[in-house]
């Protein structure tokens, strides 16, 4: 059984880590001026918000050219979002989302 | 007769309540990390990579979105630093999910915040964040869970799986599972917003996500995103202050 790629995934793991670890190890990392923690609060609700927008509305080709990819997945997406903050519940929203594309691809594959 | 217990003070009941919805939040997570291990399996095994390739890679690397670009690079015969100088690309956002966390666990020793940032992904962070926002404090079973049980586990197995059945799985696109992974990110946000600041962030973050992807790349479109919207949100709360 090969093994040749583990070579290349130590080399990718070994880049991988250090953004990973550097905020968290750094020296003074619990002496942040009162803007910075600020700041670093506000990262979550951003940095999640726009990766669900990114995943679910650009679309990449083979040589990673991304266009705006506009499709019944944002209704499940927005669904979901409407869910959780109306009833605080995770799991129901995700379940609809399924449930939603899953049904609409099936009605046009037929 | 039994013993009547002492009351249980109420920072363990919020614990306590905040890691059964942690759990809860976590079986989206799950399955959507477990569909996309299978079809990273089947893809790292139709472009020739062994058992303990496929599964090396994620246990090593754990970064679903790079591991798929390693497997197309790696098929149409990329050369190695290409291939490694676009995964730090691809994995840079991590710099805001570990700065994100790095509040929650300063008062942490150092080496274990070292060992915490190995298993720091979307998945673990958008769980562990959430979690950590709900009880306004660190807590390292939480974020073991969130990325041990709801991630790391899953992938790995996940991973083995797509490799060792190969085509007799269905695809999770098919059942549309693709959607759970934007759908969980969308809906742990909104758990977090409970301000303008942190809604004008999300909603910056947004816009300057999706410009920044389309104009260059979506790796790119995430960090700017993840960067630019926090500030966004200080600005306006600065705005209300005045």
């Amino acid at each position: 059984m090969s093994t040749q790629l583990i070579l290349l995934a130590l080399l990718m793991g070994a880049v991988t880590y250090p953004s990973r670890a550097l905020p968290l190890v750094m020296p003074g990392i619990e002496r942040l001026p009162s803007v910075v923690l600020a700041y670093l609060r506000l990262v979550g609700p951003a940095i999640l918000s726009a990766l669900a927008a990114v995943s679910v509305g650009i679309a990449l080709d083979a040589n990673r050219h991304a266009t705006l990819q506009i499709g019944f997945e944002w209704v499940a997406v927005i669904a979901c979002v409407a869910v959780v903050a109306w009833r605080r519940n995770l799991l129901l929203g995700l379940v609809i989302a399924v449930v939603l594309v899953a049904g609409v691809r099936a009605v046009f594959a037929t | 007769m039994a013993a009547v217990a002492p009351p249980a003070d109420s920072a363990s009941l919020e614990l306590r309540a905040s890691r059964r919805r942690l759990v809860i939040d976590s079986l989206g997570i799950i399955a959507s990390v477990a569909g996309f291990g299978v079809v990273y399996g089947l893809s790292a095994r139709a472009a020739g990579f062994s058992l303990v390739e496929a599964v090396g890679m994620s246990t090593i690397v754990f970064a679903g979105g790079a591991q798929f670009a390693a497997v197309g690079y790696v098929a149409s015969g990329v050369a190695w630093p290409a291939i490694v100088v676009l995964t730090a690309f691809l994995n840079a956002r991590h710099v805001l999910y570990a700065a994100g966390l790095a509040p929650y666990l300063a008062a942490r020793g150092r080496a274990l915040r070292a060992a915490s940032a190995f298993f720091l992904t979307d998945e673990t962070f958008a769980l562990s964040v959430a979690h950590f926002n709900r009880i306004g404090r660190a807590d390292l079973g939480g974020y073991a869970f969130a990325a041990l049980a709801a991630t790391f586990v899953p992938w790995n197995v996940a991973t083995a799986a797509g490799v060792l059945l190969g085509g007799s799985i269905p695809d999770p696109k098919r059942l549309g599972l693709d959607v759970i992974f934007p759908a969980a990110m969308g809906g742990l946000a909104v758990g977090l917003i409970s301000r303008r600041r942190e809604l004008v962030a999300a909603l910056v973050a947004i816009g300057v996500g999706l410009t920044v992807s389309i104009a260059w790349d979506p790796a790119a479109g995430l960090i700017a995103g993840g960067a630019l919207g926090p500030l966004a949100g200080l600005a306006v709360d600065r705005e209300v202050a005045e």
